[in-house]
């Protein structure tokens, strides 16, 4: 399943709020299928980094204790118009990235 | 981050690579599922000060200007609201830990000095637990906590 993330990125002042969500299975490895009773394969995003207009403002490492469909928020320092941008990689090696222009 | 901390980080992780290795052969993690750049032994460390040890290489001293917002009780463990926000200057990292989890070290922020003053995830609560923020500002370590009380557990 390809992971996809919704951003909403709006000027409020001098500053910009983000809200992102992802949606991602963000799987324990400990959990088993109900079914067969085998564990369900360890699968969550583990790291993220958010770019403002090329520059870098925060990377993060996450564990798999993020709830599913991970929601993030926050605010930083920026103007509207600008270009921000996510990037991501999960513990199974998948990686994407979804920029957006701050309204 | 600063350089030195990488520096220190690396030299952390190559330290813990031989036990490393011995999980890996042990069946206990599957290559695929260790990345070189996440810092491995601050994620599956069993107890939060260990955690945060392997992390930053310190503990925190307690502090008030560290705000954790959580809800009393959370119906739901598998989804809580966190928020960290802090009143200190110079934030450089801002990290959230569910002490009562197996693995407490649930995300570590790492950042510039356009970041606001808070940040808000969800996170998954096993069962009633404190939730730990620790600030990284100025060099120091500061933490708060705060506790929550779950009806249903979020990780089965």
């Amino acid at each position: 399943m390809s992971t996809s993330v919704k951003i909403r990125a709006k000027a409020k002042g001098d500053m910009v709020v983000i809200k992102a969500l992802w949606s991602h299975p963000m799987e324990t490895g400990l959990r088993k299928n109900k079914d067969t009773g085998e564990l369900i394969p360890a699968n969550f995003i583990n790291h993220i980094k958010c770019e403002s207009a090329g520059k870098e403002i925060m990377n993060a490492d996450w564990n798999a204790t993020i709830s599913k469909d991970p929601y993030l928020s926050f605010s930083y320092t920026g103007n509207k118009g600008d270009e921000f941008k996510i990037s991501w990689a999960d513990s199974t090696g998948e990686t994407g990235e979804k920029a957006t222009k701050v309204k | 981050m600063k350089l030195s901390n990488k520096r220190r980080l690396f030299l952390k992780s190559a330290v813990a690579t031989s036990s490393l290795g011995v999980a890996i052969s042990a069946g206990l993690l599957t290559p695929s599922a260790v990345l070189a750049s996440w810092p491995e032994t601050a994620f599956t460390a069993k107890s939060s000060a260990d955690a945060i040890n392997a992390l930053f290489g310190a503990t925190a001293t307690q502090s008030d200007k560290v705000i954790v917002d959580v809800n009393d009780v959370a119906e739901n463990g598998a989804i809580v609201p966190v928020t960290i926000k802090t009143s200190l200057e110079n934030v450089e990292n801002m990290s959230i830990l569910v002490n009562e989890n197996t693995s407490p070290m649930t995300a570590s922020f790492n950042l510039q000095p356009e970041f606001g003053d808070s940040v808000s995830i969800r996170v998954k609560v096993a069962k009633p637990s404190d939730i730990i923020g620790v600030v990284k500002a100025g060099g120091k370590l500061y933490s708060n906590k705060k506790h929550v009380k779950v009806t249903q557990g979020g990780c089965g």
